[in-house]
């Protein structure tokens, strides 16, 4: 298997390298639920979390895997760094370099910054945890390995996402993992949220929900973000898109006994998804919450790592 | 060139003798992944055949290994599998070789992470000597002092297992 460097997103990933890390995330999952929470894999590496966008699942969640593998993990947000009195991205990366941290995971809402960064950081692992609408990596291992409990593999399954996939990363870094695990994807939005030659992605595209819900193994409901919202017109209102996107009790009825809900979180109640959904025993949603703090312990355990060799 | 340095009859001799020896009324066996949890079937086989009761657990010790640097999270992870709690128990640790006592350190650093056994011991099938940590087994079923290019591996015959051992560096 090719080692890891970095992880920038599921683009860079081969089958091989994205089923090693939900693989070795599975076996990092009864860590979370022992008691005394803590492996002794990282110790004497040190995490940085710079987020310059606001989150608390994804920090929390790759705050939480560092810790519990023995890393030391410091957390700095964008109104706490320097680039809030005017410091350029690449001066902030540099400085943190310069303190030596094993791997630094960035958050930004600008496209590629963890592949700009890296090139001028050297000896510095970079994770992307999100950056704009490009690619969300850990969330879609996240999920294969929630589907992976739920199913074995995934392969053949179809999971119909609906909602912004204009501005979502998460839709994208999907579609490009569902090509490369031979899983299908449906996406399901109004135009005004569908980016255009979408179909070049070899995914099915409707704009009408009802019609994309029988056949689906899992519904995945992305949330509306309005704070990416540009263009108020997007969308006339936040009922109308509840009733023509929003994911309730009779539409998932229509979709299957077996159908699986899923969500990356945060999730608007009554505007993508229904509350009695959302709190269904088909709803997967915690437990992608829960798997994704293994999955991130994988992936920084596998940047951290050698390149492979035999055991002593 | 591998050479066999104890046939299935030592082999099967040695198992008898330590189940023998962790003879009790309650039992408590860890293996370590993968060739001391085989070591530990084999050895809960013989044992079932009295009247113990046997809790049987599994252990990787991946994550706690001291060498992640140099090899890498290993991608054939199993997961631990500890059924009982392990407080204030009795608890044998087993493994197939006892070479450097590294797996063993790892093995016991994952244990008290789960819990606070009472006494912990070892058995290992071979003792291949090499110490490099003050560790030695409490129950031993064969001894063969192996150089350090050398390796020992448990070799599946029908009749049950061999030991051989294999030229890996010179």
């Amino acid at each position: 298997m090719k080692p890891f460097k970095h992880l920038f997103g599921i683009a860079d990933l081969d089958r091989e390298q994205i089923e090693y890390l939900v693989n070795l995330g599975d076996s990092f999952i009864d860590i979370n639920r022992r008691p005394l929470k803590k492996a002794p894999t990282l110790r004497g590496k040190t995490v940085i979390n710079l987020f310059f966008e606001n989150s608390t699942r994804t920090r929390t969640s790759f705050e939480l895997a560092g810790k519990r593998l023995s890393a030391d993990v410091i957390n700095i947000s964008a109104s706490t760094s320097a680039t809030s009195k005017g410091e350029t991205l690449l001066d902030t990366g540099q400085t943190l370099a310069a303190m030596q941290p094993h791997v630094v995971v960035i958050r930004h809402s600008l496209a590629g910054t963890c592949e700009f960064l890296a090139e001028y950081l050297d000896n510095t692992a970079i994770v992307n945890a999100g950056d704009g609408a490009h690619e969300h990596p850990t969330q879609i291992l996240t999920d294969l390995l929630t589907l992976k409990q739920a199913w074995g593999s995934p392969e053949g399954k179809t999971i119909t996402i609906v909602g912004d996939i204009a501005h979502s990363r998460v839709a994208r870094s999907h579609l490009l993992a569902a090509k490369k695990l031979g899983y299908n994807m449906r996406v399901v939005a109004p135009k005004t949220l569908l980016p255009s030659e979408i179909e070049r992605y070899g995914c099915e595209v409707y704009y009408n929900f009802d019609e994309a819900l029988p056949g689906s193994d899992a519904v995945y409901m992305l949330r509306v973000q309005t704070e990416r919202l540009t263009d108020a017109c997007a969308f006339p209102s936040v009922r109308e898109y509840h009733e023509a996107y929003g994911l309730n009790a009779k539409r998932l009825k229509a979709a299957g006994d077996e159908c699986l809900v899923l969500h990356p979180g945060p999730m608007n109640r009554g505007v993508e998804i229904a509350t009695d959904v959302a709190d269904s025993v088909k709803s997967h949603i915690l437990s992608q919450v829960e798997y994704g703090v293994a999955v991130r312990m994988a992936v920084l355990a596998a940047l951290c790592g050698g390149e492979g060799g035999d055991e002593s | 060139m591998a050479k066999t340095i104890f046939d299935t009859v030592a082999v099967n001799r040695a198992l008898d003798e330590m189940a023998t020896s962790m003879a009790s009324d309650n039992i408590y066996i860890i293996g370590i992944q993968r060739g001391g949890s085989e070591v530990a079937d084999a050895l809960q086989y013989r044992l079932k055949k009295s009247d113990a009761t046997i809790h049987r657990g599994n252990l990787d010790i991946s994550f706690y290994r001291d060498d992640l640097d140099t090899i890498g999270p290993n991608p054939e992870v199993r997961r631990s599998e500890l059924p009982f709690d392990m407080t204030d128990k009795d608890i044998y640790l087993v493994d197939d070789v006892l070479y450097t006592g590294r797996t063993i350190r790892a093995a016991m650093g994952e244990i008290f992470d789960y819990g606070r056994p009472a006494s912990l011991r070892l058995v290992v099938l071979v003792d291949r000597g090499g110490h490099e940590l003050p560790i030695s087994a409490d129950i031993t079923g064969l001894c063969h002092h192996a150089e350090s290019g050398q390796s020992v591996k448990l070799n599946n015959d029908p009749n049950g297992w061999t030991i051989e051992l294999r030229q890996v560096k010179k």
